[in-house]
C-alpha cells in the first residue's frame, strides 16, 4: 500500500521492470498527467454512471423481490434459490450472455420487445445503451442483496406491524414508518458494499468490450470503466512510466471511496435506525 | 474485485451467537377468500419473476446445443441437436483449464481457511496489548480496493522472477484475509472459555485447543470462508489476467475470455458463437452445483452479513 503510493511518485513502468533504467522521482507529475488526460475523466464518468444507476436499481429489485417472497409462505425457500442462482453465475460468462442476449439485432431481448412492438436499441454498439445493459445484466446478480434483505424484513417484530395497524395505518404507512426504518441499517450496508462494487467493478465490461484482439482505440469508450483503464495503463498498453501512472489512478480511486464511504456515514446517522443499545 | 459484492466489513451482529439459520417462517394464512386471491397473486408474480430469472440458464444450455447457424435463433428447444462440447475441447485446452482452476481454487480455498481461523484464533483466545489497534488494523485492509495493492504486489512477483507461474493465484491466500477473520473470529468469541480452560488444565497445547476444539466447532464459519473463496477464484478474471501468459497455466475465465476474443467477431472470426456458448456452461455449471451441495451455507453466510451495521 505505501509501496503503492511511493510508485505513483514516480516514473515507474516498463524501462525499470526490464532493468534498463533506474527508478526517478516524479514529483506530481503522474497526479498531473491524470488531470491532462480525456480517458482518465471519461472512464470516471462511465464509472459514476454506471454505479448511480447500478446501485438503485439494485436495491429496489432486491427490496421488491423480498417483500414477495415473504408473502408466499412455505414456496420462498425454493424460489429463493432461483433467485440467488444468477449470483453463481461467474462475471465472464455474466459477461459473454450480455453479448448474446442483448444482440442488437438477434438477441433475444430485442425479439421480446419487438413482440410488444418496441424496437429495441442496440444494447452492445450504441454508446449511450451500453451502460444501461451492463446494469441490467448486474441486477440479474441481485441475489446476494436480496437474501439481506430478506432476513432482515424477517427480524422485524410482527407486533410493530400490528400495533400500527390498530393505529390505522395502511399498507404504505405500514412499509414506510415500520418496515423501512427496520431494515435501514441492511439498506446501509449494501448500499455502501453496492458502491464500492461499482466503482471497482472490471470483469464484466472488460470481458465484453475489451479484448486483445480489439485495438486500445476501438474498443467501445462508452464501456472504458476506471479500473480498465487503470489495469491497461499498467499491464497492457506497456507505456513507460505507466506503473507510476496507474498507481497513481489507484490512489485516486481509494481517494473517492473513501470519501463516497465517509459521506454515506455521515448521512446515513441521519436515516439509519439501530434497534437496542448500538 | 468481483465477489466484491458480498465479501465486506459485516459480520454476525451478536457475538455469542452462532450463524443463525435463515427459517423459512409458516405463512401467515389469512383465511378469507381475499386474502388468498392476493396469494394467488404473488405466487403467480413470483414465478413470472422466475422465468426472468431462470430464462438465460435454460437458454445458455440449448444454445450450446444448437448448430453454429442456430446459436442465436431464439428457441429453447433445439432444431437440430449437435454435440459441441467436443469441438470446444478441440480448439482450446478446456480441460487442463478446468484442471487448472479447481487446483488454484481449492488450494487457495484451503489455505485461505486455515490460515484465517489461525489469525481469527489468535485474535478471539489471545488476549495481548494492541490487540484492539491490530485488529482494526486488519479490518481496515478490507475497506483497500485491490487495485491499490495490485501494482506492488506484480512488482514482488516480478523480483522474485515467479510471473507467468500460478504461485501468485494461491501463496497469498496462505496469509489469511481480512473478511474471514473477521467472521471465523465472531464465531470463535461464540464457544465458550471454559472448554478452553478445561483442555488447558487437562494439559493441552494451544495447537490442540486450536485443532480438537476450535475448528471442529467453528464448522460452519469454516465452510463458508471455503466456499466464499472457491466463488471468489472461480470468479477471478484479474489476477490470473496480470499473472498468467501461457495457455497452459490459464484458469477457466481467462482461457474463456480468450476463446471470446478469438472466435467472437471482435477477433476477426467468423463468430463461432456455438462453441463460445458451450464453454460457457463449462464455466457455469461447477459453480451451480456447489451452490447445489452447500446452499444452505451460502445464503446463512450472505445473511449474517447484513446483520451487521
Amino acid at each position: 500500500m505505501i509501496a503503492s503510493l511511493y510508485f505513483s511518485f514516480t516514473d515507474y513502468g516498463i524501462e525499470q521492470i526490464a532493468g534498463f533504467k533506474p527508478t526517478e522521482y516524479v514529483g506530481a507529475a503522474n497526479y498531473r498527467q491524470l488531470m491532462d488526460d480525456p480517458k482518465v475523466g471519461t472512464a470516471l464518468v462511465n464509472t459514476l454512471t454506471y454505479t448511480v444507476m447500478m446501485v438503485p436499481a439494485t436495491m429496489l429489485v432486491a427490496l421488491g423481490l423480498a417483500m414477495v417472497l415473504l408473502r408466499i409462505g412455505r414456496a420462498a425457500g425454493f424460489f429463493r434459490t432461483v433467485f440467488y442462482l444468477p449470483q453463481m453465475t461467474p462475471p465472464v460468462a455474466v459477461a459473454i450472455l450480455l453479448l448474446l442476449m442483448f444482440n442488437g439485432s438477434t438477441g433475444i431481448v430485442n425479439e421480446s420487445l419487438g413482440l410488444f412492438n418496441i424496437p429495441g436499441p442496440f444494447w452492445t454498439s450504441d454508446p449511450s445503451w451500453i451502460k444501461p445493459g451492463l446494469v441490467i445484466m448486474s441486477v440479474w446478480s441481485v441475489g446476494g442483496t436480496m437474501v439481506i434483505y430478506l432476513a432482515a424484513l424477517r427480524a422485524v417484530p410482527q407486533q410493530l406491524y400490528e400495533a400500527a395497524g390498530m393505529d390505522g395505518a395502511g399498507a404504505w404507512r405500514k412499509f414506510r414508518d415500520v418496515t423501512l426504518p427496520m431494515i435501514s441499517p441492511s439498506l446501509f450496508f449494501t448500499f455502501i458494499i453496492l458502491t464500492i462494487a461499482g466503482i471497482t467493478n472490471f470483469t464484466e465490461a472488460f470481458t465484453a468490450y475489451f479484448g486483445p484482439g480489439q485495438a486500445g482505440a476501438e474498443a467501445p469508450e462508452a464501456a472504458l470503466m476506471y479500473t480498465i483503464y487503470l489495469f491497461r495503463q499498467a499491464f497492457e498498453f506497456g507505456a513507460p512510466g505507466g506503473m507510476g501512472f496507474a498507481s497513481a489512478m489507484a490512489w485516486l480511486l481509494f481517494v473517492i471511496i473513501m470519501i463516497v464511504t465517509l459521506v454515506n456515514v455521515l448521512v446515513s446517522r441521519r436515516f439509519v435506525f439501530y434497534q437496542g443499545e448500538r | 474485485m468481483s465477489a466484491g459484492a458480498q465479501l465486506g466489513p459485516a459480520g454476525t451482529g451478536a457475538g455469542t451467537a452462532p450463524i443463525p439459520q435463515v427459517v423459512v417462517t409458516a405463512p401467515r394464512l389469512r383465511p378469507s377468500g381475499l386474502g388468498r386471491f392476493k396469494q394467488a397473486l404473488f405466487v403467480a408474480l413470483v414465478l413470472l419473476l422466475s422465468v426472468l430469472f431462470v430464462y438465460p440458464f435454460l437458454w445458455l444450455v440449448s444454445a450450446s446445443f444448437k448448430p453454429q447457424s442456430d446459436t442465436f435463433d431464439n428457441r429453447l428447444i433445439p432444431n437440430v441437436w449437435t454435440w459441441n462440447y467436443d469441438r470446444v475441447f478441440e480448439i482450446a485446452p478446456v480441460a487442463t483449464w478446468l484442471l487448472n482452476t479447481v487446483w488454484i481454487a481449492g488450494l487457495g480455498a484451503i489455505l485461505t481457511t486455515f490460515s484465517s481461523a489461525i489469525v481469527a484464533f489468535a485474535f478471539a483466545y489471545f488476549r495481548f496489548p494492541g490487540r484492539n489497534i491490530l485488529f482494526a488494523l486488519v479490518l481496515a485492509t478490507m475497506m483497500l480496493p485491490a487495485q491499490v495493492t495490485m501494482i506492488p504486489t506484480y512488482l514482488i512477483w516480478n523480483e522474485l522472477g515467479l510471473i507467468n507461474t500460478q504461485y501468485p493465484l494461491w501463496v497469498p491466500q496462505m496469509f489469511g484475509s481480512a473478511f474471514y477473520i473477521f467472521l471465523q473470529r465472531q464465531f470463535f468469541l461464540g464457544i465458550p472459555r471454559e472448554l478452553f480452560e478445561a483442555a488447558r488444565i487437562d494439559g493441552d497445547s494451544y495447537w490442540t485447543m486450536f485443532w480438537r476444539i476450535a475448528i471442529p466447532l467453528a464448522k460452519p464459519a469454516l465452510i463458508v470462508t471455503f466456499i466464499f473463496e472457491i466463488q471468489a477464484k472461480w470468479f477471478d478474471l484479474m489476477t490470473p489476467l496480470i499473472y498468467l501468459r501461457d495457455t497452459a497455466l490459464f484458469t477457466l475465465p481467462l482461457g474463456i475470455k480468450t476463446v471470446l476474443d478469438q472466435f467472437g467477431q471482435g477477433g476477426g472470426g467468423e463468430g463461432e458463437y456455438h462453441v463460445i456458448v458451450a464453454a460457457t456452461v463449462i464455466l457455469t455449471v461447477p459453480m451451480i452445483i456447489i451452490f447445489a451441495i452447500f446452499q444452505r451455507y451460502f445464503i446463512e453466510g450472505i445473511a449474517t452479513q447484513g446483520r451487521k451495521g
